[in-house]
């Protein structure tokens, strides 16, 4: 085996930086877009709404039991075929759409345990001065909910920033693509790859840094 | 002037209130004993809708509702002329002792946020816990937690505080400073309905102790009567077996 070519490796780094922005934008506004659509399937599982509970299940039932990478290609390759408004429908969408519905079935369903997992009787307490069920979730159930969430949400957005790098498939020119392309070029895989190994590396632990910080945070009110 | 009327509550085939019917004047304290299970404790918690009746007229104040035809607006209406006390605190994790305190005025009377921290600190003050103003529930002991529960259920200015054993969680060091505090409150004459195994508490401080058994108001008088010449031999033999585990309020 030849030695590292090291040099290879330090210019791939400005390349590979211009992608970055790409990366954590599609991962940003998967994990946005998610987290709402989570919120919203929790509360019908928590309410227990009929009718929508069935169709949250099925939801659940069907991204959690799929393989993203079928989705990204059911989204991008299958559905312009069958829906005629999706013609137009690019790599970076349909990533952000597979990303989005995915994990906010995963994320959907940690929600709801959060939910659930808030002491009953704070809840009792909360109706017993005379708030509405709005200002109790609002002002009671949610803030604890999300100190018991954040551990397993940051996890799947750590996962779903991973997850960017299947975009490539789709033709998106993102971190991974354009590492495939560099290293295509230059024949020299091991360098490019283990490059780019480590830039998703070191966003993943920059991001476990922000977790940990942020769990100190909502964590002030439990120290005893 | 709190009244109820008929009021009926079953779980499944148990009936566990069986036709409760109690007045309680403004400013009067009482106290309701009685074995476990016998439906205590849901009384309080029908009073301010925790649990739904199935039957009975409720009045408070100006609200006077059948409570079978009881709509949202006449549930929070009753929370709001009621504050209650609960047997584990139920403090709001999440929040001070202060802000515990204030979350009702501010978020359901919308007091401005210093007029409702001035009053904050003035309940802490008479709980005693001024410099705890900060500290979150899960720093304070059981004895400050439910103390702060209590100035939670003072900051409401309800009708009536129902306390549903607020000392049978505590710790037995914890006990007394509850206790202490409840007295102060029935000192102020603030209307109580208080359920309790204290029998010292009854004896001191109830204008009228009420004994209950299998959902229904077996008897009830001021406490001297009740303790010491009680009339129906169930209350006696409750009686009996309590204060013979509490031996210090043993008639002297």
């Amino acid at each position: 085996m030849s030695v590292l070519d090291f040099d290879y490796m330090v210019g791939l780094v400005p390349i590979l930086l211009r992608y970055l922005p790409l990366t954590l934008a599609m991962a940003a506004a998967g994990m946005a877009l998610a987290l709402v659509l989570a919120c919203g399937l929790a509360v019908i599982r928590v309410l227990g709404i009929p009718g929508l509970n069935g169709v949250t299940l099925l939801f659940i039932s069907f991204f959690r039991g799929t393989p993203l990478l079928v989705q990204l290609f059911l989204f991008y390759y299958g559905l312009p075929q069958v829906l005629a408004f999706l013609t137009q429908i690019d790599g970076i969408t349909a990533t952000i759409m597979g990303l989005t519905l995915h994990f906010a079935a995963y994320m959907a369903e940690s929600i709801r345990a959060a939910i659930v997992g808030v002491d009953r009787s704070q809840t009792e307490a909360a109706l017993s001065i005379g708030m509405t069920n709005g200002q109790l979730m609002r002002r009671i159930v949610l803030p604890q909910a999300t100190r018991v969430a954040v551990p397993t949400l940051m996890n799947y957005f750590i996962d779903m920033i991973k997850a960017t790098s299947l975009a490539f498939t789709l033709g998106v020119t993102e971190l991974m693509g354009a590492t495939q392309k560099e290293a295509a070029g230059s024949f020299l895989y091991f360098e490019a790859f283990i490059t780019v190994a480590v830039f998703y590396w070191v966003i993943v632990e920059l991001l476990a840094w922000c977790q940990r910080r942020l769990e100190t945070r909502l964590n002030e009110a439990y120290r005893r | 002037m709190i009244q109820v009327a008929n009021l009926v509550k079953r779980f499944g085939d148990a009936t566990v209130l069986d036709g409760i019917d109690l007045a309680i004047d403004q400013g009067e304290i009482i106290v309701v004993i009685g074995p476990s299970g016998t439906g205590k404790s849901t009384l309080l918690r029908c009073l301010n809708f925790l649990e739904r009746p199935d039957a009975g007229q409720l009045t408070l104040g100006d609200l006077d509702v059948d409570v079978t035809r009881a709509t949202r607006a006449d549930i929070l209406a009753a929370r709001r002329r009621t504050a209650f006390v609960f047997q584990n605190y139920a403090l709001f994790a999440n929040k001070t002792a202060l802000q515990n305190i204030v979350e009702g005025l501010i978020v359901v009377n919308r007091w401005p946020k210093a007029k409702a921290h001035a009053r904050g600190r003035e309940i802490l003050r008479r709980i005693g816990l001024t410099d705890k103003a900060d500290a979150y529930p899960a720093s304070l002991s059981g004895g400050q937690q439910q103390r702060v529960g209590i100035g939670r259920a003072m900051a409401a200015q309800a009708e009536v505080i129902l306390f549903d054993e607020p000392t049978s969680s505590l710790d037995p060091e914890w006990v007394e400073e509850v206790l202490a505090l409840m007295k102060q409150l029935a000192a102020e004459r603030q209307t109580m309905l208080v359920v309790t195994h204290e029998m010292g508490f009854a004896r001191d401080v109830a204008d009228r102790v009420v004994f209950m058994e299998g959902g229904r108001i077996v008897e009830q008088g001021p406490p001297s009567q009740l303790f010491n010449a009680p009339r129906d031999p169930r209350t006696r033999d409750f009686l009996r077996k309590v204060l013979a585990a509490q031996p210090a309020i043993q008639p002297s």
